[in-house]
């Protein structure tokens, strides 16, 4: 397949793999992290760390934005959607991230109706096609997915659509990337950045960690090959001694970002002074809500909403996990109070969350699977595996 | 986050810890029925060995195979059952009625039985066209006589409107077992290879996309056909069959789940290898999902004897439905009741049962 195929070419993994390592000076080890979830779902699904020498970590960010919501807006949620004739949607991987009671498929057990949209302009169509509901969009994700939420509220604006409002939950990078830069026990050598982010804010806002942080930033692209220079390029700029923000992703992320993306956000949405994050707590900042000259698209103002603050429990560690100063079986509540059927924090919410794949395969060490997996390729390639052409 | 070297020992009481809770008898969670317990993955299994293997225990239950099987009068027998509740009911290449013989035949056919009648319940909501039903029954004639079958009693319920979605339809059918060896995924064993009869996920990404959601259209159509002469092909070829499954609800990914953990061994994927039509690679790659995990409705996974594999190839490659068979993979000893995928990127990840059906990502 065009545009995707190249991106995962084994040979120039195998190559890519060997300038990596010759960058390693012995004895040092090398911790890497990838801020965006996206970028996490690649390494895991192409196994991209068999091509890493032992001393490259790589540390799973906070760039999940569906794993990164604090119970308590998933009980807001669902406390909207139990109102009369309200109906609500929602991106499909918010439909299982826990609440204090159950996540959206628990809360529609019930009887709530919240239904999955692929794009927020699903959420008005289905408002026109229901005038007898009242339609709420549960808004998420960064700057990513923030434009089309405000392209969706001008639409509204625009036709005049009475039964539709949006819970807003949009989140924003950098004062989450800041709050792990300004712990005192970070052990991070770089970002490999987020490329959808990217796309709309650019590469601009990400100087302040190069500058003030001294830490060098890539910005990379989702196929593995994408990962795997943006890692090269990482090592290149520690050898040089270097710390820049680079552009891996240059295919498709402008320098500048998307302007006119920007502009709708700001047009419909401003800042919150603060917002919750489970397992980083509250990041000043660091989220979005809708403003005032657009309130009457705002759940949050049509709704009673509770805003209970469901507390993380204290001994919750994922910060520490985050910024890779323990391991996940060094907190408190690992295995005990958190498993992934009741977890507490981020890393153990998404499956490919640092704690939720230790928990479910941490008994396997990776030379074991890796030599299983070996052995086989071996094997096969003797035999006529391949299908006809 | 594995280690490379063993663990330390406060890292081994960890595991230690979680092992017993894995081993601890499987306990249904939730207070009500969601969506995820009817989707083929974790959910439904716990469902299954907490509630239903719970209270009708029973050694013909216990191997919990895609159809049961026993002895009447010397004779061998197997028996199975099924309900079809697709939306929409009808698709590019087929409808609820032909899917539910076709679906019913097959659980039969893959336990090694020559499929003799079927039974068909409806459930019917109220103001259903009879012209659909009248479809849907054509249908269902046609593939039951393609299929060799008969349908030889019946049951019709009509609900009030809004307590069905038009139309549901119950099978249930009975086969006799011919073929004189053992079947069953807890005789697999490490040496074995994994074959599957042709390319994944066409019947459950061509559903997803006939329901309109996604403004994705594709040339696609769902490949839900009959399997027993293709079955019946490969029983007759090789004497080396250990297991076969219908790669149904949960798809590919999830049956070998099922073997690794019924037999105690890995089953090695090898990502190269596995046929995928390039309109499925292409939706599925927009959608964020694997078509590992995607349903089909005309393919069946195979688990043979390693020295018979070529022999089990040939085979199904001769019979039109498997012409595009692939071997996929390998049974290895260690590590035990794990699937792993040997990706064409060149790297390797555990392929681990599905919460409940695959979600489209936003991130």
């Amino acid at each position: 397949m065009r545009y995707v195929d190249e991106f995962r070419d084994a040979d120039t993994a195998r190559a890519l793999s060997a300038k990596i390592a010759g960058l390693c000076e012995p004895g040092r080890e090398y911790k890497f992290m990838e801020v965006c979830g996206g970028h996490t779902h690649t390494i895991y699904k192409h196994g991209l760390e068999d091509y890493l020498p032992e001393n490259i970590t790589l540390v799973h960010g906070p760039g999940c934005p569906v794993c990164v919501i604090p119970m308590g807006r998933i009980d807001d949620s669902i406390h909207i959607a139990r109102q009369p004739d309200v109906l609500m949607t929602s991106f499909g991987d918010m439909m299982r991230v826990p609440g204090s009671g159950g996540n959206f498929f628990d809360s529609n057990a019930e009887g709530t109706n919240i239904r999955m949209v692929y794009s927020p302009l699903d959420s008005l169509k289905i408002a026109r096609q229901n005038p007898d509901k009242h339609v709420v969009f549960m808004a998420i994700g960064f700057e990513t997915t923030a434009p089309s939420t405000a392209m969706t509220v001008l639409r509204a604006a625009k036709e005049g659509i009475e039964n539709f409002s949006i819970f807003c939950n949009h989140i924003t990078i950098i004062p989450a990337i800041k709050a792990i830069l300004d712990s005192p026990d970070l052990r991070l050598d770089g970002f490999i950045g987020p490329g959808h982010v990217s796309t709309v804010i650019g590469c601009r806002p990400y100087e302040f960690i190069a500058g003030e942080y001294g830490k060098p930033i890539v910005v990379a692209g989702f196929e593995p090959l994408d990962i795997l220079q943006s890692i090269y390029m990482l090592m290149l700029q520690l050898r040089d001694g270097r710390s820049e923000v680079e552009n891996q992703y240059s295919r498709v992320v402008p320098w500048e970002g998307n302007l006119t993306a920007l502009r709708v956000i700001a047009e419909t949405m401003e800042l919150r002074p603060y917002f919750e994050w489970r397992g980083l707590g509250f990041i000043s900042h660091s989220a979005l809500r809708v403003r005032p000259e657009y309130e009457r698209f705002d759940a949050e103002l049509k709704f009673d909403v509770p805003g209970v603050r469901v507390a993380d429990p204290k001994a919750c560690q994922c910060g520490e996990v985050l910024k890779g100063v323990l391991k996940p079986w060094e907190c408190k509540v690992f295995g005990t109070a958190c498993t992934p059927e009741t977890p507490i924090g981020t890393c153990m919410v998404s499956p490919e969350g640092a704690c939720a794949a230790y928990y479910n395969f941490g008994r396997f060490t990776r030379t074991r699977v890796r030599e299983a997996s070996l052995a086989t390729v071996d094997e096969l390639a003797g035999s006529a595996r391949r299908v006809p052409s | 986050m594995t280690g490379i070297s063993a663990p330390s020992d406060r890292e081994q009481q960890v595991l230690d810890r979680i092992e017993r809770v894995r081993k601890r008898r499987a306990k249904v969670k939730e207070e009500r029925i969601t969506l995820s317990h009817g989707s083929g993955g974790k959910a439904t299994h716990t469902l299954i060995e907490a509630v239903f293997l719970e209270a009708f225990r029973n050694p013909l239950l216990e191997p919990l195979e895609d159809a049961a099987t026993f002895t009447v009068d010397g004779g061998r027998m197997a028996l199975t059952t099924d309900s079809y509740v697709v939306s929409p009911i009808f698709f590019p290449g087929g409808n609820i009625g032909d899917l539910a013989v076709n679906g019913t035949v097959n659980d039969l056919a893959v336990s090694g039985a020559r499929p003799l009648y079927l039974t068909a319940g409806f459930i019917l909501e109220e103001g259903f066209p009879v012209a659909d039903l009248l479809r849907i029954v054509e249908s269902m004639r046609d593939a039951a006589t393609a299929a060799d079958v008969s349908i030889v009693t019946g049951d019709t319920k009509v609900v009030q409107r809004g307590k069905a979605d038009g139309c549901y339809i119950n099978t249930a059918g009975v086969g006799v077992i011919e073929y004189p060896g053992r079947l069953g995924v807890a005789t697999v064993r490490p040496g074995d290879v994994v074959l599957v009869s042709g390319p994944i996920g066409d019947h459950g990404i061509t559903v997803m996309l006939a329901r309109g959601e996604l403004d994705i259209e594709a040339d696609l159509e769902s490949d839900t056909a009959p399997v027993h002469e293709l079955v019946a092909t490969l029983l007759a070829a090789t004497p080396g069959v250990r297991a076969m499954r219908d790669a149904t609800r949960g798809g590919v990914a999830t049956i070998l789940n099922e073997v690794a953990q019924a037999a105690d061994v890995a089953v090695v994927v090898d990502e190269d290898a596995v046929p995928v039509g390039k309109e499925v690679r292409g939706a599925s790659e927009l959608l964020g999902i694997d078509p590992l995990y995607v349903a089909c409705e005309g393919r069946i996974v195979a688990i043979v004897d390693g020295a018979e594999a070529e022999t089990a190839l040939a085979a199904m490659r001769g019979h039109p439905l498997g012409a595009s068979a692939a071997i996929i993979g390998r049974v290895k000893a260690d590590p035990p009741g794990l699937v792993l995928l040997n990706t064409v990127f060149g790297g390797t990840r555990i392929c681990d049962l599905l919460v409940g059906d695959p979600l489209p990502r936003i991130c």
